[in-house]
């Protein structure tokens, strides 16, 4: 090696080259809550300008009265089995059994917080700390019934498609 | 095994230049690796610093930028303030430590 230390290359400028990274969320089911919120703090932490639109059943992942109590239901999803136990089918019909829902649910979330991996509020609070921009869609609310006090406060606002597609001009985007 | 030399000190380091060995590293080399990255080194920048060190001691992990804020009580918005950019990537090299793997 010469005199000149080798130090890792932190690409400071990335921001100012411009990635940015537009993540639409439009499932309100647990499980397909969490991909976009990883995705996007992974991003943020990788100095990422970072927009996430929440849109239709999305909307439950902001709506203060739903965030808390997301859902996961194994019905539709046959590539179901129990954690662990690969190859191991689970039949369709019992997940559309009263209480079953409850019950994969609270194992999904065990096994998430057993990851030391927040649940949505608290990942909301950690992407909008970390300087992520949060915007609700201005159709979804005006079919909900819901205005931005119904929001999570990190919400910036609501907004229009278009509105949405202008200010992630150049973005990659991921639709979930 | 690459190494090199800062502040006088021959480190080992992988192949993007985070240190290897830990036991290289004292808080006057964290100032000066902190230097290289355009950091000039408070006591507001030692309180992480400090943690990471004290939490890889402890789990022989690299804490994720939410492990350092739940647990040494530390926003997020300020480590990003702190540490702009990268701010887990480049407490860790600031620490001397690998760069987190968590994903969260």
């Amino acid at each position: 090696m010469n005199d000149t230390p080798f130090v890792p290359s932190f690409d400071d400028d990335s921001a100012s080259t411009g990635r940015k990274l537009a993540i639409i969320c439009s499932k309100g089911n647990l499980d397909m809550a969490y991909p976009g919120l990883i995705l996007a703090n992974a991003a943020l932490g990788e100095g990422i300008e970072t927009h996430l639109f929440f849109t239709f059943w999305g909307f439950d992942m902001i709506n203060k009265k739903t965030m808390e109590h997301l859902k996961f239901s194994y019905l539709g999803n046959t590539a179901m089995h129990p954690p662990g136990a690969f190859g191991v089918s689970m039949p369709q019909g019992m997940a559309g059994l009263p209480g079953v829902t409850a019950l994969t649910t609270a194992m999904m979330k065990k096994q998430i917080a057993d990851l030391d991996v927040p649940e949505v509020p608290e990942f909301l609070e950690l992407i909008h700390g970390s300087g992520g921009h949060l915007w609700a869609c201005r159709m979804s609310a005006d079919m909900m019934k819901l205005h931005e006090e119904d929001l999570y406060e990190g919400v910036e606002g609501i907004i229009s498609a278009t509105d949405f597609i202008e200010l992630t001009d150049g973005a990659q985007l991921l639709f979930i | 095994m690459p190494t090199t030399t800062i502040a006088g000190r021959t480190l080992d380091v992988n192949e993007e230049g985070f240190m290897t060995n830990p036991d290289q590293w004292d808080e006057a080399l964290g100032a000066e690796l902190a230097k290289l990255i355009g950091l000039e080194m408070t006591e507001a920048h030692w309180a992480p610093i400090r943690f990471l060190r004290t939490d890889f001691a402890a789990m022989h992990e690299t804490p994720t930028l939410r492990r350092v804020s739940t647990q040494a009580g530390i926003a997020v918005k300020d480590l990003f303030a702190l540490f702009p950019g990268k701010p887990a990537k480049k407490m860790a090299y600031v620490a001397g430590l690998p760069k987190p793997k968590g994903c969260v």
